[in-house]
């Protein structure tokens, strides 16, 4: 046992740089087990990534890790060393949102809001990478992000209103 | 707990043979869950995120050495023609976040008997690549990797390198069953394999035993039953692909649990034998299955 009653285990620390929306960021006292959610919410002050099931399953924290969509919670703190992160942080431009925000807002697509963020960027990688999605193709893209106050039709015309208007944007 | 960030395969295996209780990541779909909630705390993660030789496949000969580390994702982009039956299971793989991170390697090294992959790794009779820094590689047939619930032949030092998978040479098909079309841990599910050049047929059963298991009295009944029809393409009769989907069930060897009982599990994995083995044989029967 080390100090203060703790195994030793506890007190391998760690520091952890990590391109966040832009800037760089260091995180002290990182502990080995920790997910990207918890450092992004706890040590960085960026509590837009929403901490729900910790298992993958409800997709609240999704962020673009190098660009791509994951779970922050299912991505080890230690494998983000030297490498980029956009959260839904990072998508307006100062007060000004980004269309697919926008869209969210005008559709009437957040009640609770507590899944819009993870829904936010899940429709981002979407409408980047597939320029007009089809409801399947929607719908399909959508499905690792849970929404328990909407039952998703807002959701889907956010996304379609999104989608036109993003297009050749990106 | 040491986090270890190898950034080759020589260095990977090294830092496991140093540290035989590390526990790998990859996309981390699997080991994270277990962290979040404290079910385990290992001594050190090796993160295998930084070895570039585990993110790439080649083609090597008349397979697809398919890199352990090389996510869901690009499976279903990338090897759909050559490696039908993996990729249709890859695209039922949890959402796309989670194919984004989720590798084979990892869920050969999970080694739960409802891993997606597995089935259409036994159907196609693939193989698994794993190394230690003192011993060298070894290759492992599918069928023998598994040995328990979350149990593999996996040493200590070893890690799982890639999966040896052969290019298909006939229809695959994989089916599974859950209460929705994502997100979904199979009640059960099934691959088949046709090949036609070597006129087999291959199974493989998901999450109805306590390993993912073939069923090789059907696919001994299969290869008989279809020996002329190959050449023909003449369609198969009713009650062969009845008797086939029996026999697939009574391979099972499934148990009550919370995602479905025994007896559901075995009929429903006759009807998927059934419906797969139809797919396949119609896809056979046009040719749509060649690229």
């Amino acid at each position: 046992m080390g100090l203060g009653g703790l195994p030793d285990w506890e007190l391998v620390y760690m520091r952890v740089t990590v391109l966040v929306n832009g800037e760089e960021k260091v995180a002290e006292d990182v502990w080995e087990g920790e997910s990207l959610l918890y450092v992004l919410r706890e040590r960085l002050g960026l509590p837009g990534s929403k901490n729900a099931c910790e298992q993958g399953e409800c997709g609240s924290c999704t962020v673009f890790l190098d660009e791509v969509a994951v779970c922050a919670c299912l991505v080890a703190a230690g494998q983000v060393e030297g490498r980029e992160v956009r959260t839904v942080e990072g998508l307006a431009d100062g007060d000004r949102l980004d269309p697919v925000q926008e869209a969210f807002v005008e559709t009437g697509a957040v009640q609770c809001g507590f899944c819009t963020p993870g829904l936010i960027v899940a429709t981002h990688d979407l409408v980047r990478r597939v320029p007009k999605p089809t409801d399947a193709e929607i719908r399909e893209s959508l499905a690792g992000n849970l929404c328990r106050c909407t039952g998703y039709e807002k959701i889907l015309d956010a996304v379609r209103l999104a989608a036109s208007r993003m297009e050749g944007v990106s | 707990m040491d986090f270890l960030r190898p950034t080759t395969l020589a260095e990977a295996l090294e830092a496991k043979a140093a540290n035989p209780r590390a526990v790998p990541i990859a996309g981390g779909t699997d080991v994270m869950v277990e962290l979040n909630f404290d079910v385990r705390r290992p001594d050190a993660l090796l993160d295998l995120g930084g070895v570039a030789e585990l993110a790439e496949w080649e083609v090597d000969d008349d397979m697809v050495r398919l890199g352990a580390g090389v996510p869901y994702n690009r499976i279903i982009t990338e090897l759909g023609a050559k490696l039908p039956g993996l990729a249709m299971a890859s695209r039922t793989v949890g959402s796309p976040q989670i194919r984004n991170r989720g590798t084979v390697g990892g869920n050969l090294g999970a080694a739960s008997p409802a891993g997606d992959a597995h089935p259409p790794l036994l159907a196609c009779a693939a193989e698994v690549e794993v190394a230690s820094s003192t011993r060298g590689t070894r290759r492992i047939p599918a069928g023998g990797f598994f040995i328990g619930p979350k149990r593999s032949v996996l040493e200590p030092d070893e890690l799982i390198v890639a999966a040896r998978v052969p290019i298909a040479s006939g229809p695959q098909q994989f089916a599974k069953v859950g209460t929705r079309n994502a997100m979904v841990i199979a009640v059960c599910s099934f691959g088949l394999a046709l090949n036609a050049g070597k006129r087999s047929v291959g199974t493989g059963i998901g999450s109805a035993g306590p390993t993912p298991l073939r069923a090789p009295e059907a696919e001994a009944f299969a290869e008989t039953e279809i020996d002329g029809l190959w050449d023909t393409r003449e369609p198969l009769p009713d009650s062969m692909v009845r008797r086939f989907g029996e026999l697939v069930s009574e391979a099972a060897n499934p148990i009550d649990d919370v995602r479905g009982t025994a007896a559901y599990r075995r009929h429903a994995l006759g009807v998927l034998a059934r419906r797969t083995l139809a797919w396949a044989w119609a896809d056979y029967r046009t040719g749509s299955w060649s690229t």
